[in-house]
């Protein structure tokens, strides 16, 4: 489904990712950890096409389709997510409005009838229930006044409703008590499919308790220097994210 | 928007393409081919009395627009506003041109030119009463005169009379004696004295005591002649215990040269009386360099005459090349409530000055006052508003909320507020905010699929919504639809 190799983004001058290089087919969850300034997050708005990061070497193949030719509302409508680490408030768009808005920017793209809004608001009643989220926040302003937890499951809530092909979790986790970590990650649970891959990313391994990755890669420095099945999530709890990096050192020095 | 292929594209198709964009970019800007009966362009003191004498006018009235025609020449333009462009030549202003009409007045829409009633259709202004959307009564003003008049039978069993003013002046010269000048005086300022002594036309509204009027009552402007001044005055006056909802619509063609408007407009509220008046103004801006479009300098005022009276000014100002004005209202009654909800739209080289001024007078008087700025394009846009409470005004209570945003790092926002507080027991609220269409919040909309041009107008529509709601239904449609058009081509 998506294809990354070698990859080299630029932000300011400053070179984020070096190298990267990761191939995720339909059906797989895969898990990307690794320390603060890593480039996690640069990896995640790169996918989803923010202009601020400079592509410098390297491809990206979704489907088949060079996917950093597309914009980004493209992007979107071909089937990528980004659950945002930092959800944006935008003051006086509701949030039925909004996503009314953006399913039928999908369906039109589909060449599917819009909905008009009777049969959207009976379309997500359905998914608020996934994600447990009161019917109130429908007819509020898009992510204004939310508290963090209701930001991040109104980023799960969105995906259920837009149902991409793939889907980039950016940090959902953090700033959740262990209750809202449980209904995010049944959120994403409930949506695995076999048309369907994600890439969770993390800073912790809390969050593939309960949401179990088929891979785990660590990315430092801008490179994944680890990857393996969900145990090393585990493993880089216990040892601490040097291990993974020094393990990938002692190994080449060796060689 | 055009596409960049659109405009280079070959000479054959360029001039089709560039039609078809213009039409898009200023649906209004049409001209109708009409034969018109026009004063030469300058003005003197003939020149009054002509247009004094082509309505037919009484001798009281007369003297009322020389005496503002020779304070008028005392004066000097303002420079004070926030606002640049060449000096106007008043001596090339036709300042009298009228449709030529059958008789003197259609007595009804038979006897209207089928050419104005197809230019108010193609405006979306339908004269025909039973065409009339939501039951809407409509005045059209065309350049000079006003040309026809709906639903006036219909209010008139309510006692209500709403009809061109210079018919008000002949059926009801008692009524206009005594409120004409009376909220902005013929010496008020440069451009009201202006008006004061060549007003041609304009809506007049009487509510009388106890009366709800049961539709929206609305003028339509329209400047079609070339090199013509638009000077229309508009009274309304609500008596004790009456409500009424008002709107006024207005469009221009486009040409190169710039065209000047300015009206006066009055309102009057008695006790427990509400006057609900909106705006939306779609006055032709000018092009994408700036070059032609009116100058729209308007003095709006309202007079809360009443104990509890309320009166509550709503605009979205998207047209004109330049906006200057500040309805505002003197809250004279005991309780009475003023209310100013603006937006003001500046995209390519449109500037506007334009804000409120809110005068406490009478006890536990309150005013709200709530103002988005977008600009856009090189656009520049200035919120200027006065809030003053006098020694009497016990009680009184302001809030006033001023925000901008900007699109795009060529356009300018500009806040001044003014306020000066005579009484201690006071209450003021001001709140301001300035900003940036965010990069984060275009990017978020275009990751759920949404495309820029339309996440552009809905966030920007978001920004206006505490404004819109104040507008009546339809006109809220239609200034959504309005500002989608006016922000065309702003993000690249």
């Amino acid at each position: 489904m998506l294809q990354i190799r070698n990859l080299h983004v630029n932000v300011q001058g400053h070179k984020i990712l070096k190298g990267l290089t990761l191939t995720i087919n339909a059906g797989e969850v895969h898990s990307m950890m690794g320390p603060n300034g890593s480039g996690k997050s640069t990896l995640a708005q790169v996918l989803a096409g923010r202009d601020t990061y400079e592509v410098t070497e390297g491809e990206v193949f979704f489907e088949g389709r060079n996917l950093l030719e597309l914009e980004p509302d493209e992007r979107a409508r071909a089937g990528v997510f980004l659950a945002f680490q930092y959800p944006v408030e935008i003051p006086g768009v509701g949030t039925a409005y909004f996503l009314r808005a953006a399913v039928n920017a999908l369906r039109k793209h589909r060449g599917e009838e819009e909905l008009d809004a009777v049969d959207f608001l009976e379309f997500v009643k359905e998914k608020m229930r996934l994600v447990d989220m009161d019917e109130q926040l429908l007819k509020r302003s898009v992510n204004e006044g939310f508290s963090g937890g209701e930001k991040k499951r109104g980023e799960i809530f969105q995906m259920a409703v837009l149902e991409p092909k793939f889907a980039i979790l950016d940090e959902t986790d953090s700033g959740l008590d262990i209750d809202a970590l449980k209904i995010v990650a049944d959120g994403v649970n409930s949506m695995r499919r076999t048309d369907r891959a994600f890439l969770v990313i993390t800073h912790y391994q809390r969050l593939l308790n309960y949401i179990v990755p088929d891979f785990v890669h660590v990315l430092v420095d801008g490179r994944i220097v680890k990857s393996g099945g969900k145990e090393l999530a585990m493993e880089l709890e216990e040892r601490g994210y040097a291990w993974a990096d020094q393990s990938i050192r002692h190994a080449a020095a060796a060689s | 928007m055009v596409s960049s292929t659109e405009q280079t594209s070959t000479s054959s198709e360029t001039d089709a393409t560039l039609d078809r964009w213009q039409s898009e970019e200023y649906k209004y800007g049409f001209y109708t081919d009409i034969e018109t009966d026009s004063l030469p362009p300058g003005l003197s003191e003939d020149v009054v009395r002509l247009i004094s004498a082509k309505k037919d006018e009484p001798d009281w009235l007369l003297q009322w627009r020389l005496k503002a025609y020779r304070h008028w020449l005392t004066m000097t333009e303002p420079t004070w506003q926030n606002v640049h462009y060449e000096p106007i030549d008043y001596q090339k202003i036709i300042y009298y041109s009228a449709p030529k009409q059958a008789k003197d007045r259609p007595q009804s829409l038979d006897d209207v030119d089928p050419k104005l009633l197809e230019t108010y259709e193609k405006l979306g202004i339908p004269l025909q009463e039973r065409a009339i959307l939501a039951g809407v009564a409509v005045d059209a003003v065309f350049d000079s005169v006003s040309v026809a008049t709906t639903f006036k039978e219909k209010l008139g069993e309510l006692g209500i009379i709403f009809c061109p003013f210079s018919e008000a002046v002949h059926d009801h010269p008692e009524l206009v004696q005594q409120y004409l000048g009376s909220v902005v005086p013929h010496n008020d300022n440069f451009f009201a004295a202006l008006n004061s002594a060549v007003f041609s036309d304009g809506s007049f509204v009487y509510i009388p005591k106890g009366v709800k009027c049961p539709m929206d009552l609305s003028t339509y402007f329209r400047i079609n002649a070339i090199s013509t001044g638009q000077f229309e005055r508009t009274l309304i006056v609500a008596e004790e215990g009456s409500t009424v909802s008002y709107l006024e619509g207005c469009t221009a063609p486009m040409r190169d040269e710039h065209q000047l408007h300015a009206a006066v407009v009055e309102l009057i509220a008695l006790d427990d009386a509400t006057i609900k008046y909106s705006t939306i103004q779609n006055w032709y801006p000018g092009d994408k360099d700036g070059k032609g479009g009116i100058y729209n300098f308007v003095t709006k005022r309202a007079k809360c005459l009443g104990r509890n009276s309320h009166i509550s000014w709503t605009q979205v100002e998207t047209g004109a090349a330049i906006t200057w004005k500040y309805p505002g209202c003197i809250l004279i009654g005991d309780n009475s409530v003023g209310e100013f909800y603006s937006v003001a739209l500046t995209n390519n080289h449109q500037q506007a000055d334009t804000g409120t001024k809110m005068i406490h007078i009478g006890k536990n008087t309150r005013s709200n006052v709530v103002s988005k700025g977008i600009s856009a394009g090189f656009g520049q846009n200035t919120y200027r508003g006065l809030i003053k409470i006098t020694k009497s005004a016990h009680g009184a209570r302001n809030y006033t909320q001023c925000d901008s945003m900007l699109i795009g790092d060529k356009c300018g926002a500009h806040t001044f507020p003014y306020i000066e507080v005579k009484n201690s027991t006071a209450q003021m609220e001001h709140e301001a905010t300035t900003s940036k269409i965010g990069e984060d919040q275009l990017f978020y909309c275009n990751q759920r699929g949404i495309s820029t041009e339309d996440a552009v107008s809905m966030i920007v529509n978001g920004f206006c919504k505490e404004v819109f709601r104040e507008l009546p239904m339809e006109f809220a449609v239609e200034a959504q639809k309005l500002l989608e058009v006016s922000l065309e081509g702003s993000v690249g």
